[in-house]
C-alpha cells in the first residue's frame, strides 16, 4: 500500500498545505540569501516542498478514503519510511567514514577538489552516522515501541511524516553544507543556524506527537524503554538548543558566531558533545535494547529495580561528565574533577544497564547461539559494558593525559558506535522488516549470519588497531631521551600510526561490507513483501476518531 | 522510593518534569560559576583581537576543517612545554568564537604556531604538503589561491563586535580595506593597520605576491598570528622560573 494511500483526504489537503509552506519557506530563503549555501539549501528546501505537493496532489483523489478499521491497528508506514532511510544513511555514513580512513594514510586518495578534502568529508561521516543512521533509527523505532508498549496508535498521521521528512532534510543540509564549506566547526554540532531553529521546530514536533501518543495509552504504566526515549528527546533538545545559540553575521547569510567564546565555549561544547554521546547514543538506544531483545528473547526484563536505577543514574551523572574533554587544559581544575568523578560513578548506572540486559538472555542462551539478530542484541550488550568501563577509565585524569588527543579515544567511540549502536540498531532492524513488510522473514536469512560475522570482525579489527595506534602515539610523545630532550619529532609519530590506520580502514571496511548487505537483504525483503499479519500486534482499545 | 517511581511512570508529564530536573542539576552547577568567577578568564592588557584578514584566515581554517586534525590547546604537561611552549591560558582564546582547542592531533598542536616557520613555507605546505614533509599525510589545498572573498568581512566584525570582542567602529567600517593592506605593503594605507591593531601585527604579502588578495593570504596571516595575540603564557612562564 501507498503511503499516501494511509492518510485520510483531509489530511492529504492538509500535507499539501504543509508542503506549500514548505516551498515557500525555501524560496524565501534562497530569494533572501541569493547566492552562496543557504541560497542552495533554500532551493533544496523548496524542490522538496514542490515534490511533496505533487506526490500528495496526485494521489489527493487516486486513492479512496482508508477505512475507520485502520484507527483498530498501528501506523507504521512512516517507521517503514524511516527504516528505509536509515538503511541509505548507513551506506553513504560508513561509506564516507571508510573513504577518510583511507585518507589518513593515503591521502592523495582523493580528487584535489575542495569537496573532497577531508577535512569536509570528516563531518560527513560524523553527521551522517550519527544524526542520519542513528537519528533516523531512533525516531522510526520509538515511533513502533510508543505505539506497542502504550498498545496505543500514534496520535495523529501527519505530523509522524513532518518528523521525518522535516529531519532528514536537516541531515541534508547538514551534510550538504559541510562540503561546500560551510560548518559551524562545534564537533557533532556543525550544521548552520537556520538548519539548527529548523531542527528545534521539527523536534517539538516529535515531542508533541510522542506525549500525545503516550496519553492516549491503554496501559497504566510507562514502559521504561519509553523513559528512555523520553530522555532521548527531552534533553537532546536541552543540549542543542544551548550549546547552538549564535547569532548570524548576517541573516543571509551560513556564517554565524557562537554566543559562546573561549572557555565558556569549550565547556559547553564538551557539555553538549559528552551528553550527545549519553542522550543521542545511549538513552535512545538503551530505549531500543529495552523493547526490543526481551521481544526477540521472549524473556521478561531481569530486574525492574535495577531499570530504576540505571535510569536515573544516567540521566543524572551523565551531564556532569562533559568536563573530562578538557583535563590539564585552562578549564578550571574544580570543573575537570567533578567531570572526573562523575564519570567513574557513571560505571554504577551503566553496567547496571548492560548487566540488566545480558541477565535478560538467562533461559534463552539457546536462542543467542541460533539466531543471529538476537546475537547481534546481546554482542551490543556486551560492547555497551566494555565501552562505558573504558569511558570511565579515560576519563581518570593521569589515563586521559596519555590518551587525549590520540587515536585511542577515536577507538574508543567506535567501540561504542560500532561495538553497541550500530549492532543494536541492525539488531532492530532484522526484527522490524519483516513484520513491517508482512512477512516471516528476512527474504536471506543467511545473510543475516554474514553481517553478523563481518560486524564483529570489522569492530574488532578497527578498535584493536587504534588502541595500537593512541597508545604507542601517546607514549611516543612523552619520551625523553638520557639527555632530557624529547626523543621523536611528531612526524616520527605520524609515521608510526600507518600501519594502523591501514588495518582501521581495513576493519572500516568489513563492517561497511556488513551494513552493504543489511541494506540490500532488507531491500529484497520489502520488494517480496506479503500480507502477514499478526492478530495481537493492535491497540488494546479502538481509538475514536479525531 | 519504589513506590513513589511506580506513581510517577502512570504520570507522563511527570516523568518528563522529572527528567528535566534531573538531567539539569550538573550543567547548572559546572557552567554557570563559569560566567560569574572573575578568576576563569583574566583579559591580559596585550589582548589584541583578530585582523580582518586573519579573521578571514580563521574562518576558512574552520571551513577547512583544520580543527578536526589540529588542537590549539597546549596541556599543563611537561612534554607539551617542551614540545610546544608555554601551557594555554584561558585569557587566550577569551575572544574565540568559537573556540578551537581541539580534540584529536593527527598533526601538531597549533596553539604557538605563528613565526615558527616562514609565510613560503606555508604557502608551500598548504599547496603540498608532501613537498616540505615527505611522509606528511595531511590533504593539499591548492584551491586556497583563489581570490578571497570580502563581503563579509564588515558583518564579521560588527557581529564579534556586538558579542563583546572590542572592535571599534573605526576597525569595523574599514574592514575591507585593512584586509587588502595587510596582504599589500606597498598600500598606501599599509601602516594604518598596524595603527588600529598594534605594532606586532604582520603587514606582508603572506602568498608572496603583493598584487592580489587570495584565500592563502589569509588563512598564512591566521597561521602567522596564533599565540601572537598576547605574551601573558611568556610572562607567566618567565615568572614561574626560580
Amino acid at each position: 500500500m501507498k503511503a499516501t494511500a494511509t492518510l485520510t483526504k483531509s489530511e492529504r489537503q492538509t500535507g499539501i498545505g504543509l508542503a506549500i509552506a514548505l516551498a515557500v519557506m525555501g524560496f524565501a530563503m534562497a530569494a533572501a540569501a541569493r547566492h552562496g549555501v543557504m541560497a542552495i539549501h533554500g532551493g533544496m528546501a523548496m524542490v522538496l516542498g514542490l515534490a511533496l505537493v505533487f506526490v500528495l496532489g496526485g494521489a489527493l483523489y487516486d486513492h479512496p478514503e482508508p477505512g475507520a478499521d485502520r484507527l483498530s491497528r498501528y501506523y507504521d508506514a512512516p517507521i517503514r519510511f524511516g527504516i528505509a532511510m536509515t538503511l541509505i544513511w548507513a551506506v553513504i555514513g560508513m561509506g564516507v567514514g571508510v573513504w577518510v580512513a583511507a585518507l589518513m594514510y593515503w591521502p592523495e586518495a582523493t580528487p584535489l577538489w575542495d569537496w573532497t578534502s577531508y577535512g569536509r568529508l570528516r563531518p560527513v561521516h560524523t553527521s551522517g552516522v550519527i544524526f542520519g543512521f542513528g537519528g533516523n533509527a531512533l525516531i522510526a523505532t520509538s515511533l513502533y515501541v510508543v505505539q506497542r508498549t502504550s498498545r496505543a496508535r500514534l496520535a495523529d498521521a501527519l505530523s509522524p511524516w513532518v518528523v521525518l521528512i522535516g529531519y532528514n532534510l536537516f541531515c541534508l543540509w547538514a551534510v550538504s553544507g559541510y562540503l561546500m564549506g560551510v560548518t559551524q566547526s562545534k564537533e557533532y554540532a556543525e550544521a548552520p543556524w537556520y538548519a539548527d531553529i529548523w531542527l528545534v521546530a521539527i523536534w517539538l514536533t516529535y515531542f508533541a506527537l510522542y506525549i500525545r501518543t503516550l496519553a492516549r495509552r491503554a496501559e497504566p504504566h510507562i514502559y521504561v524503554a519509553n523513559w528512555y526515549y523520553l530522555a532521548f528527546i527531552l534533553v537532546v533538545a536541552i543540549l542543542h538548543i544551548i550549546n547552538n545559540l549564535a547569532l548570524p553575521v548576517r541573516w543571509t547569510s551560513a556564517e554565524s558566531f557562537p554566543i559562546w567564546s573561549g572557555v565558556q565555549d569549550a565547556m559547553i561544547q564538551w557539555w553538549y558533545g559528552h551528553n550527545a554521546v549519553a542522550f543521542f547514543l545511549t538513552a535512545g538506544f538503551l530505549g531500543m535494547l529495552y523493547y526490543f531483545l526481551p521481544v526477540r528473547a521472549q524473556r521478561p526484563i531481569w530486574s525492574y529495580r535495577l531499570s530504576i536505577l540505571s535510569f536515573w543514574g544516567i540521566v543524572f551523572f551523565y551531564m556532569w561528565a562533559g568536563s573530562h574533554h578538557l583535563h590539564y587544559t585552562a578549564l578550571p581544575y574544580w570543573v575537570q574533577t567533578l567531570g572526573m568523578t562523575f564519570s567513574v560513578m557513571l560505571l554504577v548506572p551503566s553496567w547496571a544497564s548492560a548487566g540488566n540486559a545480558i541477565a535478560t538472555l538467562n533461559g534463552a542462551w539457546h536462542k543467542v547461539r541460533d539466531d543471529a539478530v538476537l546475537r547481534f542484541m546481546f554482542v551490543a550488550a556486551v560492547f555497551y559494558g566494555l565501552s562505558t568501563f573504558e569511558g570511565s577509565f579515560l576519563a581518570i585524569r593521569p589515563v586521559n593525559s596519555l590518551s587525549h588527543y590520540t587515536d585511542w579515544t577515536v577507538g574508543h567511540v567506535h567501540s561504542g558506535t560500532l561495538g553497541w549502536v550500530a549492532m543494536i540498531v541492525f539488531g532492530a532492524i532484522y526484527s522490524l522488516v519483516p513484520k513491517l513488510w508482512g512477512r516471516e522473514n528476512m527474504a536471506w536469512p543467511r545473510a543475516v549470519e554474514w553481517h553478523f560475522w563481518l560486524a564483529v570482525a570489522g569492530t574488532l579489527v578497527y578498535v584493536v588497531s587504534l588502541w595500537n595506534a593512541g597508545i604507542t602515539q601517546g607514549l611516543m610523545w612523552r619520551t625523553y631521551d638520557a639527555n632530557g630532550a624529547l626523543s621523536y619529532s611528531f612526524i616520527e609519530t605520524v609515521e608510526a600510526m600507518l600501519p594502523y590506520y591501514a588495518l582501521r580502514t581495513l576493519g572500516g571496511g568489513l563492517f561497511l561490507a556488513g551494513a552493504i548487505l543489511c541494506a540490500l537483504n532488507c531491500r529484497a525483503t520489502m520488494r517480496a513483501a506479503g500480507s502477514r499479519e499478526d492478530a495481537a500486534d493492535r491497540p488494546l482499545a479502538v481509538q475514536p476518531a479525531e | 522510593m519504589l513506590k513513589l517511581h511506580y506513581n510517577l511512570e502512570k504520570v507522563s508529564m511527570g516523568l518528563v518534569a522529572a527528567i528535566i530536573a534531573v538531567a539539569s542539576v550538573g550543567g547548572i552547577v559546572e557552567i554557570a560559576p563559569l560566567f560569574t568567577i572573575k578568576q576563569t578568564v583574566e583579559i591580559p592588557e596585550d589582548l589584541r583581537p583578530l585582523t580582518p584578514l586573519e579573521l578571514a584566515g580563521r574562518q576558512i581554517y574552520i571551513r577547512e576543517g583544520c580543527y578536526a586534525c589540529h588542537s590549539q590547546m597546549i596541556r599543563s604537561l611537561a612534554d607539551e612545554i617542551d614540545r610546544y611552549g608555554p601551557y594555554s591560558l584561558a585569557s587566550e582564546s577569551a575572544w574565540d568564537r568559537p573556540m578551537l582547542w581541539g580534540s584529536k592531533r593527527t598533526g601538531p598542536d597549533l596553539a604557538r604556531l605563528g613565526g615558527k616557520y616562514s609565510d613560503a613555507w606555508h604557502v608551500a605546505h598548504l599547496m603540498n604538503p608532501r613537498d616540505v614533509v615527505p611522509v606528511s599525510i595531511m590533504p593539499a589545498y591548492p584551491w586556497l589561491m583563489a581570490p578571497l572573498d570580502t563581503s563579509l568581512l564588515r558583518d564579521r566584525l560588527a557581529t564579534l563586535a556586538r558579542l563583546g570582542v572590542p572592535y571599534t567602529s573605526e576597525m569595523i567600517t574599514r574592514a575591507e580595506a585593512d584586509a587588502r593592506a595587510q596582504a599589500n605593503p606597498d598600500a598606501p594605507d599599509a601602516a594604518e593597520v598596524q595603527a588600529r591593531y598594534g605594532e606586532r601585527v604582520a603587514v606582508r604579502a603572506f602568498d608572496g605576491d603583493r598584487g592580489r588578495l587570495t584565500e592563502m593570504d589569509a588563512l598564512v596571516a591566521y597561521l602567522q598570528s596564533l599565540g601572537t595575540l598576547t605574551n601573558a603564557a611568556w610572562r607567566l612562564a618567565e615568572e614561574a622560573q626560580p
